[in-house]
């Protein structure tokens, strides 16, 4: 079990949010304090430099116009990790491919970071959240074609080597594909892929041997997503071989009492509020459930879990808190519900958790729990020969 | 032949038109009206289209995407649809019939009229999109998708209680062509919001008499918006429908229908 320290570099600091009809995408720059997001930017580094002395690996993320994530270039992050930090990988997940628009950009950006890190960098490609399709103003009708066609232009400009190619596709055309550098790792860095819900991307990501990760979900969701990729599983010979992720809101403490507390400090990110247009644009999610919505009875996929409280979400697995006995018992408990994974990403800060208890915890999981979980096995594909169906 | 509601007198059949199926609706008795429907299809079961349909047969064409019509991946735009519609006069043997399009229909009406308007003698505009008057930062259009769909409601009616549907008690069927309806709406006019950078300077190819009607109190698209639009055809003509919003047709029936009937004859 590889585990990777999370934190979407939140900006807490903002008026009561009663006062507030959203965090995302229209809350004004003026509730942004630079002088603070200085503060923040460096301290949520120094976090990263801390979880590599702890043996952690990095994960990174972005978002674009919300106070629940100031990182807005996964890259630019990912970039400083590769130069300051020196044992753990660095993933980035990921790369918002569809809403970026442009993928060969993107590939030459990680071949950078592939060869400054000399191969720790794994790159996630997602499709983005429903809310990121309006900073991005990208058709949330067309997102899923983008993401594919985006990747598969990224990787074959990785492993293309001998003469530049055309690509004239849907979405992207270029007269002359001709990556420089090419990236450290051979054929090219591990991928992932996240999803939530879309067994046709689970499958491709399966077939193309690239790893699929799920954040915050309830563990029987867990469990049919991460099946539907083991019966698809296709070895491509990628560093890594392929797996599945998880990400919890995670947070290790002395006693119960104070890994509640922590614990509840981190579900300040389900609270995160977004006006309901901005969570379900039109063609984001299948006619299906629009029918749902319409019916009243889905409002956007992070929605659900929000309502839920804390021990509910315990018992889901969505948030892991405890001891660090309890923690590695949870995180044991999340793996054989799920029938095996292979990365935990922990989600270790958010919201105000401020950094001497976010400190604290991170070392907690990595003296105390890491050594309970990282013997778990990696899963095994199920069927290979399904993914070349 | 697919359904029919002899109570209307509908009757609804798919048309095949190289390769793409399209519904299309009849409606009626007399001479040939061609209706384009707005992105929420109101107009359909809208007293509006009864009454019309006493003095004229209907003809009321799906886009892509909409009601049972099939919507290839490759269709993305008003501009798209338009092409599609014009085989579909061709191919349905309309020749200089009187057409009237509602909001985004009003569009697509602009965008057949534009490429070849010999399918059409009148044009009646209903509060339509499709061009961009002012400037990168002026907000000609609101944009829908943006606000809450409670602000969005008072914007698009006078009177938001007319504009009360009440999904719960749609049958799924109904509920899945609204729902894909939805979907196809922003597929087609995301972006550029809701209009065609090439449309403006396509407009003064509509030769044929044109009727612009406007609600008073559109929040989406203003009557500035459509005057300024109006202007751009030659010779058309514009008449505002007090104490509508985006759909003076279904706030006003019958100073709209006096207005259509007026121009249409």
């Amino acid at each position: 079990m590889d585990v990777w320290h999370f934190t979407e570099m939140p900006y807490p600091h903002l008026p009561p949010l009663d006062t507030l009809s959203t965090m995302r995408v229209t809350l004004p720059s003026r509730h942004y304090d630079p002088k603070i997001g200085a503060d923040l930017y460096n301290r949520y580094l120094d976090e990263y430099m801390i979880a590599d002395d702890l043996g952690f690996h990095h994960m990174v993320n972005e978002h674009h116009q919300t106070a629940t994530c100031l990182d807005v270039a996964a890259p630019l992050s990912a970039a400083i990790l590769a130069r300051q930090t020196r044992k753990g990988r660095i993933c980035i997940l990921g790369n918002p491919i569809a809403n970026r628009g442009d993928p060969l950009r993107i590939a030459e950006e990680m071949a950078m970071i592939d060869c400054i890190s000399r191969g720790r960098l794994d790159v996630g490609f997602v499709r983005g959240v429903p809310y990121e399709i309006f900073a991005a103003n990208t058709n949330p009708t067309q997102t899923v074609e983008r993401l594919w066609e985006g990747i598969d232009l990224a990787v074959k400009a990785w492993t293309s080597h001998d003469e530049p190619f055309n690509f004239e596709g849907r979405f992207t055309r270029r007269r002359l594909v001709n990556l420089w550098p090419r990236p450290y790792q051979s054929p090219h860095p591990p991928v992932w892929i996240t999803g939530s819900s879309d067994f046709d991307s689970i499958k491709k990501a399966a077939g193309r041997g690239y790893v699929f990760a799920t954040f915050l979900q309830p563990h029987e969701k867990v469990r049919a997503l991460f099946d539907a990729y083991r019966s698809a599983y296709l070895d491509q010979g990628l560093p890594g071989g392929g797996g599945t992720a998880f990400m919890p809101l995670v947070f290790t403490g002395e006693s119960e009492d104070a890994a509640e507390a922590g614990a509840r400090e981190l579900i300040w990110y389900m609270t995160a509020k977004t006006e309901p247009q901005f969570r379900n644009p039109p063609g984001y999610v299948p006619v299906e459930l629009n029918v749902k919505a319409l019916q009243g009875a889905f409002s956007g996929r992070t929605d659900a879990m929000r309502a839920m409280g804390l021990e509910f979400q315990r018992e889901q697995g969505v948030v892991m808190y405890g001891t660090p006995d309890q923690v590695a018992k949870q995180v044991r408990r999340f793996y054989d519900r799920v029938g095996g994974f292979d990365h935990l990403l922990v989600m270790q800060q958010a919201g105000f958790l401020d950094h001497a208890r976010t400190v604290r915890s991170m070392t907690l999981f990595a003296k105390e729990v890491l050594p309970q979980i990282k013997d778990l096995a990696r899963t095994r594909p199920n069927n290979a020969k399904g993914a070349a169906e | 032949m697919h359904t029919s509601d002899t109570a209307l007198g509908k009757n609804t059949s798919l048309v095949r038109l190289y390769g793409l199926e399209l519904e299309v609706e009849r409606r009626g008795r007399g001479q040939p009206l061609l209706v384009l429907y707005g992105e929420e299809a109101l107009e359909l079961d809208a007293p509006v289209l009864v009454e019309l349909a006493k003095n004229y047969e209907l003809i009321i064409p799906s886009p892509p995407g909409f009601g049972a019509s099939e919507r290839p991946d490759w269709i993305e735009s008003p501009d798209d649809i338009a092409y599609i519609y014009l085989d579909l006069a061709q191919s349905l043997g309309l020749r200089a019939v009187p057409t009237i399009g509602f909001s985004f229909g009003g569009w697509l009406a602009l965008e057949m009229a534009t490429k070849d308007a010999s399918f059409c003698a009148k044009l009646v505009l209903v509060d339509p999109y499709g061009v961009k008057i002012g400037g990168p930062t002026d907000r000609d259009i609101v944009d829908p998708w943006n606000i809450h769909p409670t602000k969005a409601a008072g914007l698009k009616w006078f009177d938001p209680e007319k504009g009360k549907r009440d999904f719960g008690a749609m049958p799924e069927h109904e509920l899945t062509i609204v729902a894909r309806n939805n979907e196809s709406f922003a597929r087609f006019c995301w972006d550029p919001c809701l209009h065609n950078p090439k449309l403006m300077r396509r407009l003064h190819r509509v030769r044929v008499p044109t009727l612009f009607v406007w609600g008073e109190h559109d929040g989406i698209v203003s009557p500035d918006y459509g005057k300024a639009f109006s202007r751009k055809i030659p010779q058309a003509k514009f008449a505002i429908v007090g104490q509508a919003g985006h759909y003076p047709h279904l706030e006003q029936p019958t100073e709209f229908l006096t207005l259509v009937q007026d121009f249409l004859v």
